[in-house]
């Protein structure tokens, strides 16, 4: 794990920085917006916690996104690390 | 091009999830079999990258951003049945916590972003390093970075077709949008590959699944 430490920090560090990024349409919505189904879009059928990368009440401050994003960063590598972990074991194959 | 709750007919959704979970559980089934503790943090960080680079969306043009999908990278580093299982950690992270797509369109969305972009990268990579003379690495990257990309945003516009939310001629929008925004996706990936190359081509040489 010592050799993919510097990769996590910088995976971290983008997640610090997510609230810096451009907040234009990306291609599928400005493709929406252009071809008139933006519309179509339906209130989620499902609550999320942290909808758009945001903490709900703070969605206009940089330091709560900022910490929204390396949390956010660590959880995916904490459930991919268990994930894979857990099919390592199972299969019990692989490298040494 | 996470695809939101309502762009998608039930239809169209429920295969597209039946689709998914098959794809999924298969790409489980090898990981299993192949899969070594060693690998273990290599997937785990991946993973991490590609979640924390797809929150950066950058300026393309014409008032649009992309950002960073990283199936080509995921497929290249990892191998296409890990490579479509970190994929989908991510955009499955995304839809239920941070709501980045629909749950309704889940299945679609890890079709496009997680199982087909990466099976394409890895299709354009292996037959890049098929070429006689091996081809130049960061070339072929760049175009499985941008094919990935392009394939996905086509096969997101066919299902938004097949609802019936758009003609024919949301498969021309969404090519002419993604092949832009494909070309910072191979930006992306050869910078990230050639970088891992030169500081830890160590990283690059285990092996994949």
């Amino acid at each position: 794990m010592r050799r993919w430490r510097p990769i996590l920090i910088l995976a971290l560090a983008l997640g610090a920085l997510s609230p810096f990024a451009s907040s234009l349409p990306d291609g599928l919505e400005r493709v929406a917006e252009r071809l008139g189904f933006a519309a179509r879009q339906a209130e989620p059928v499902a609550p999320a916690p942290l909808p758009d990368y945001a903490l709900p009440g703070h969605e206009e401050s940089r330091p709560a996104g900022a910490l929204v994003g390396i949390a956010g960063t660590l959880l995916v590598f904490g459930l991919a690390y268990t994930g894979a972990r857990l099919l390592a074991r199972k299969g019990g194959g692989g490298l040494p | 091009m996470h695809i939101p709750d309502g762009y998608l007919s039930p239809a169209v959704w429920l295969a597209m999830d039946v689709v998914a979970v098959g794809a999924v559980a298969g790409s489980a089934r090898v990981v299993e079999k192949r899969l070594g503790e060693r690998q273990v943090p290599a997937l785990a960080v991946t993973a991490a990258f590609i979640f924390a680079a797809q929150m950066i969306n950058f300026p393309v043009a014409a008032g649009m951003s992309g950002h960073l999908l990283g199936g080509a990278l995921a497929g290249i580093l990892l191998g296409p049945w890990s490579g479509t299982l970190v994929m989908t950690t991510v955009v499955t992270t995304q839809c239920l916590l941070f709501r980045d797509g629909g749950l309704t369109a889940l299945g679609a969305n890890v079709f496009n972003m997680a199982i087909l972009s990466v099976l394409a990268g890895c299709a354009v990579w292996r037959a890049g390093g098929a070429l006689p003379g091996k081809g130049n690495p960061r070339a072929v990257a760049f175009a499985a970075a941008w094919v990935s990309v392009v394939l996905a945003a086509l096969a997101a516009g066919l299902q938004l077709f097949l609802s019936g939310r758009a003609g024919p001629v949301v498969l021309a929008a969404m090519l002419a949008a993604h092949a832009l925004i494909g070309i910072g996706e191979g930006l992306v990936t050869t910078a990230a590959l050639s970088t891992l190359g030169s500081v830890r081509p160590d990283l690059l040489e285990a092996e994949r699944v």
